[in-house]
């Protein structure tokens, strides 16, 4: 059969760098910060966490310092975005960029390969229960994030920064402190998504190894409307995806078709959704 | 005011100053004299032995940067241009290896046949943002990865060459090329997209729609309350960009070594460095043109400065961004502080 508990076990498997990465994006996106670094971030965190584990021989130290090197990371889109006031969209190309080039020149200084760090002795994250611990922790991760952003004065007051500034700074509330906030907790997410990318999916680094999870993530944020069970939907889907491209690939599908076919199912659903939301919203000839 | 003193503390000026600064702090980091390594890049790149290969750099840097541009002067972004490069050499590839015709109608047919494709799969983006509301930066990017799938499986499978170990098609006939200058790797590609930058600088300047389309960047409402219909002009644009971009696969797949090898036309990170080189200049004609000389300086030079102090080149990667981190973050020399806003 098809779809069986198998393929939903590896849909699984495959969604946790996404749903973690795009609940960060999720909440930058409440706090009303464009955040398109993601990938950058994470990109950050898979080779912080390599790196870590490589020198320390501990994994659980490599998450640490993956989910504090991607925090840092972030203060680019803070500082940029929230401070000086820079066009968010520019900077996250930007940081995309700069994560790709700096993790690769990284890669040939620290370990004098190019293309792909990879060593048997190189540790990687255990296995809880046929999922890697990050995994709990994402589902985790949008229970909180539910609570927190429906039920808790400091999501209710993320959401008020996010939909009018202005209103919120007169309640009293800084609307730059909330956006940092925001920022520096998909820094940490996206820090954890690389981090399970690099020692749970796989055990290597390879240069631009995330190659536009990021990016997926981003447009779950979309389908998702921004709401933690939305994105989960949304990353499940995409895991779907990714396991059904697998899973056709050992029938026989050239590997292309199956590496196509995530972008193009996110694609799809991204149309079907807001075809759906602009009819029932928009009115005939509205500007921008 | 003293346009000289303005033009020094443009957030520009700034950003590539930083740049080089912080690239200096790297080389140090490592253990090299900046000063050799820098000398290097320019010796390596503007030398006699660098600058063919700068000229070919800059072919493709420019086309991309000029295609990205064009968007990003009415403020849309096209992330796609990776698919759009790659679908334009193949369709160059097919129509040189399959065209009956005389060698030089082929390639004209081959150049035309690559803008085609690109334009008609950067269109499609336009249309998802158009008539699904899917934002283009999104639905351009998303699309690429598709694209770039599909080249790859054509290459490896029904279009491979029998009996070659590497994923490429078989060789353009003889005659199907681009001529070159002299013995040197510099084609006609080249004076085809110094064309293209003209005609942009003309466009922008001095006509009607060139107007229109820096309204719209400037202020996207105002230019809708002015009648500028934007459905259409983000079509036409995408389809202009994606032309270009096209353009460059076709010229990439003309020149050496006169074939589609897989990963060939996206492996050095052209579209990006085209992207970075539009944005450092604000989509502004003449400052693509000095950008994406000055990035492809460092794309070839990076690779003399690897031989001369073994530091990676993957640091003119990380200077290019950084330069883009500053210049987003609208950083520049103190004392213009009220005048922020007036230079954006």
């Amino acid at each position: 059969m098809f779809f069986d508990s198998d393929l939903l076990m590896s849909a699984l498997r495959a969604l946790t760098p996404i749903l973690l990465a795009a609940l960060g994006g999720a909440l930058c996106e409440r706090a009303g910060v464009f955040n398109i670094g993601l990938e950058g971030m994470m990109l950050m965190g898979c080779f912080t966490a390599v790196t870590t584990s490589w020198f320390t021989g501990s994994p659980w130290l490599g998450v640490l310092a993956a989910a504090l090197a991607a925090a840092a990371y972030s203060l680019i889109l803070a500082v940029g975005a929230v401070t000086l006031r820079g066009d968010a969209v520019v900077l996250g190309i930007a940081m995309n960029l700069l994560a790709v080039g700096l993790t690769s020149f990284l890669l040939r200084t620290v370990f004098g390969v190019q293309g792909t760090f990879d060593d048997p002795s190189l540790a990687g994250l255990p296995l809880v229960g046929g999922f890697s611990p990050l995994a709990y922790l994402a589902w985790a991760a949008v229970a909180v994030a539910t609570l927190v952003l429906s039920r808790h004065v400091w999501g209710l007051r993320l959401r008020g920064v996010g939909e009018a500034p202005q209103a919120a700074a007169t309640l009293g509330v800084s609307p730059a402190k909330y956006q940092y906030a925001a920022v520096l907790v998909s820094g940490v997410l996206c820090g954890l998504a690389g981090a399970q990318l690099a020692l749970g999916n796989v055990t290597l680094f390879s240069e631009n190894m995330t190659a536009g999870r990021g990016w997926i993530a981003v447009v779950a944020v979309m389908l998702g409307r921004a709401l933690p069970l939305g994105v989960l939907l949304a990353a499940l889907l995409f895991g779907l995806a990714e396991a059904a491209g697998f899973r056709l690939q050992g029938l026989g599908l050239p590997q292309q078709a199956t590496d196509a076919a995530p972008y193009v199912v996110t694609l799809g659903a991204l149309f079907l959704t807001t075809a759906r939301r602009r009819r029932r919203t928009t009115p005939a000839g509205a500007v921008s | 005011m003293n346009r000289i003193a303005g033009a020094l503390r443009s957030p520009v000026t700034f950003s590539v100053l930083a740049g080089v600064l912080i690239g200096a702090l790297f080389l140090v980091g490592t253990g090299a004299d900046p000063f050799t390594a820098y000398g290097a890049v320019l010796s390596g790149s503007l030398g006699a032995d660098g600058i063919g290969s700068t000229l070919t750099t800059v072919t493709s840097v420019l086309g991309l940067a000029l295609a990205l541009a064009i968007p990003l002067r009415a403020g849309l972004i096209n992330l796609g241009g990776d698919g759009q490069l790659v679908l334009g050499g193949m369709a160059a590839a097919v129509t040189g290896l399959y065209t009956p015709l005389p060698a030089p109608l082929t390639v004209l047919l081959a150049l035309l046949a690559g803008m085609a494709a690109g334009a008609g799969y950067a269109a499609l983006a336009a249309l998802c943002e158009n008539h699904f509301g899917v934002p283009l930066l999104v639905s351009s990017l998303l699309l690429s990865y598709p694209a770039s799938s599909l080249a790859s499986y054509l290459a490896r499978y029904p279009l491979k060459e029998p009996g070659s170990s590497l994923p490429q098609t078989r060789q353009l006939p003889d005659g199907v090329a681009l001529p070159a200058f002299g013995s040197s790797t510099v084609t006609v590609g080249l004076l085809l997209v110094a064309l293209a930058a003209a005609t942009y600088w003309f466009t922008d300047r001095r006509t009607a729609i060139g107007y229109e389309i820096r309204m719209t960047g400037l202020n996207s409402r105002f230019a809708a309350y002015a009648g500028v219909e934007r459905g259409g002009l983000t079509l036409r644009l995408m389809a202009t960009s994606g032309a270009l971009a096209g353009l460059v696969g076709a010229i990439g797949v003309l020149s050496f070594p006169y074939r589609f090898l897989d990963g060939a036309l996206t492996a050095p990170g052209y579209t990006w460095t085209g992207l970075t080189a539009a944005l450092l200049a604000g989509a502004a004609p003449l400052g693509t043109v000095l950008a994406s000389f000055f990035f492809a300086v460092l794309q070839v030079g990076g690779l003399s400065m690897e031989r001369t102090t073994e530091v990676p080149r993957e640091l003119t990667q990380v200077l290019q961004a950084i330069v883009i981190v500053f210049l987003a973050a609208r950083l520049r020399f103190p004392r213009g502080r009220l005048r922020k806003k007036a230079a954006v």
